[in-house]
């Protein structure tokens, strides 16, 4: 028996599911581009290397150019194209804008993808290479310019704009911060979970 | 590309079954080194058997006390999982010091030990290698070396793992439990990776087909007071040219206990144990600490231009086992 090479798949993303024919050799970057349409992913290095690719699968950030399509269908896919919450854009896209965080925009999804992840990552109480003290009595460390450099160094800007990157991202977290004060149910985010030890799927 | 077919493995006994021991067909993890390895056609598998969804996914506390890490959980979870964080720091360091955090999302642990050498000439098919063509030559030894090996390598392969993940786990004595059509077995990670010899192709010692399905820890209360330190060329996202993970134990200055292991000089992660010898019962002293490291590197064999980690390896062992003297007589 010829083994089949190539599949039909249902992709979630953005919350619609999309049905589509795939040779198994397709990335989900090139299923996101050239067959569904959706070019706010980029293609910077197709090697997992630059982060241009950057999306969310089941609420985690990774790079779409490592990840065969066949092998994303059933996992909830949100590309830079389904972030804003209909034509409000997303505090992270919003704080990119008023800060200049971007100078061609062609790693600003990938950028912004990433940055949605790095604060609810952070919310969750992740530390990052940067975090002094990894233990998990010595609490979550701030999210400062370090930290923030350190989370974001998956997303390379050919254009340099990191300086107002870092500004922006804090100005996005600092926001998201004020909000959950305000609202304690949304203490620790999807990701909390990984606190008590148990797979996470956001 | 070579065309390739395509299966979700949802059970052990199924995912080795469609495995088999056939060298056409691969396990996919998070797929961040086999895709990448795949499109530049240094492996061309004719099936992939997707093994995310096994049920591997969790870190459970042993009887004993040590942890019991299923191959399919990811990076980024092992590294935020409270005990690890709690009792094995070194451990989630090195993780944290991996690749991106998209990365670590995606890699698995099973294939993080896997991974493959970054060598530029093992990933160019158009240049020879021994490990990718078994007799064609290393040109990496007259070539571009500069992260290169300094132990344990050959006139064959002078190639460095990549893991940083795998440092931590050397040195806290690891075991890899694994899974074939014939029942399952057991590796010791000392013993899980192969002397390069003149065979740099043959990386591992698990039988063909093999499926990773934990990695276990033991208690190890000394790895409570432990680091690893990761030196690379850029401050962020960027394979190690040097590492060192390192547990200490130290009672009225004298050392009781020690593990040590090296990143970014061997074909594997590198047990010190020359280092830990001269290190136990004696001295917690800088001098001490530096004739450790020069015991361990008395076997160095480097090349014209990785003399470097000599240096730069002796520097990392003295200072983190400074800092952790300190730390461990608070
Ligand atoms: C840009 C970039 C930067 C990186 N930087 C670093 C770094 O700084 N430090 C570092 O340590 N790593 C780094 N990595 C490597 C990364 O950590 C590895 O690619 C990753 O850990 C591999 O895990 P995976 O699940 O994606 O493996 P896969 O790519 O899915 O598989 C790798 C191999 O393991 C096999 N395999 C997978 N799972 C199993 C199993 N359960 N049983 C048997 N075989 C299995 C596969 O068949 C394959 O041969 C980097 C990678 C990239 C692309
Ligand atoms: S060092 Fe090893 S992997 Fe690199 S070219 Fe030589 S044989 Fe190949
Ligand atoms: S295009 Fe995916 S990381 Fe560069
Ligand atoms: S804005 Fe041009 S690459 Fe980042």
């Amino acid at each position: 028996m010829a083994l089949a090479t190539s599949s039909t798949i249902t992709l979630h993303v953005n919350g619609e599911r999309r049905t589509l024919p795939v040779d198994h050799r397709t990335t989900l970057l090139d299923a996101l581009r050239d067959h569904l349409e959706l070019t706010g992913s980029k293609k910077g290095c197709d090697h997992g290397q630059c982060g241009a690719c950057t999306v969310l699968i089941d609420g985690r950030r990774a790079v779409s150019c490592l990840q065969f399509a066949v092998a994303a269908e059933g996992r909830e896919v949100t590309t830079i194209e389904g972030v804003a919450d209909g034509d409000t854009l997303h505090p992270v896209q919003q704080a990119f804008i008023d800060l200049d965080g971007y100078q061609c925009g062609y790693c600003t999804p990938g950028q912004i993808c990433s940055a949605i992840a790095v604060i609810e990552e952070h919310a969750a109480g992740w530390p990052s290479a940067a975090t002094e003290d990894v233990r998990p009595e010595a609490g979550a460390p701030p999210l400062d310019a370090d930290e923030i450099r350190e989370r974001m160094s998956g997303n390379l800007c050919r254009c340099g704009a990191y300086v107002s990157i870092v500004q922006a991202v804090a100005r996005a977290a600092e926001a998201a911060q004020g909000e959950s004060a305000q609202d304690k149910s949304a203490q620790g985010g999807d990701l909390a979970g990984a606190e008590a030890g148990t797979a996470v799927t956001a | 590309m070579r065309e390739f077919g395509y299966e979700r493995a949802t059970d052990v006994p199924g995912a080795v079954a469609l495995r088999g021991a056939d060298g056409g067909t691969s396990y996919l993890g998070g797929g961040t080194n086999l895709v990448d390895l795949m499109k530049s056609g240094v492996e061309r598998p004719a099936l992939l058997v997707d093994v995310r969804e096994l049920p591997l996914d969790r870190v459970e506390v042993t009887e004993d006390g040590g942890l019991r890490i299923g191959a399919t959980v990811t990076n980024s979870d092992l590294a935020v999982h409270p005990e690890v964080r709690r009792r094995y720091p070194m451990l989630a360091e090195a993780l944290l010091a991996g690749a991106s955090g998209q990365l670590r999302n995606m890699a698995t642990v099973g294939g993080n030990l896997l991974q493959r050498t970054r060598c530029g000439y093992f990933a160019d098919t158009s240049a020879p290698c021994n490990k990718r063509v078994p007799g064609s030559g290393c040109p990496a030894i007259a070539g571009e070396h500069h992260n290169h090996a300094i132990l344990g390598a050959s006139t064959h392969c002078v190639a460095t793992h990549p893991s940083d993940m795998a440092v931590p786990l050397a040195a806290l004595d690891a075991v890899v439990s694994y899974e074939t059509v014939d029942g399952p077995g057991e590796l010791p990670l000392a013993d899980f990776y192969l002397p390069v010899g003149d065979t740099p192709h043959l990386e591992t010692a698990l039988p063909p087909g093999a499926l990773i399905t934990h990695v276990t820890v033991g208690p190890a209360p000394v790895a409570a007071v432990s680091h690893y330190r990761k030196v690379r060329e850029r401050a962020s996202y960027a394979f190690a040219i040097g590492s060192v993970a390192a547990a200490l134990a130290v009672r009225g200055g004298v050392v009781e206990e020690v593990r040590l292991a090296l990143g970014a000089v061997a074909s594997r992660p590198w047990r010190a144990r020359a280092a830990e010898r001269a290190l136990t019962g004696g001295p917690a002293t800088a001098e001490a600490f530096a004739a450790a490291a020069d015991a361990e590197l008395a076997a160095a064999k480097p090349l014209p231009d990785n003399a470097y980690k000599v240096t730069l390896t002796r520097n990392l062992i003295v200072s983190e086992l400074t800092r952790l003297a300190e730390e461990s007589a608070r």
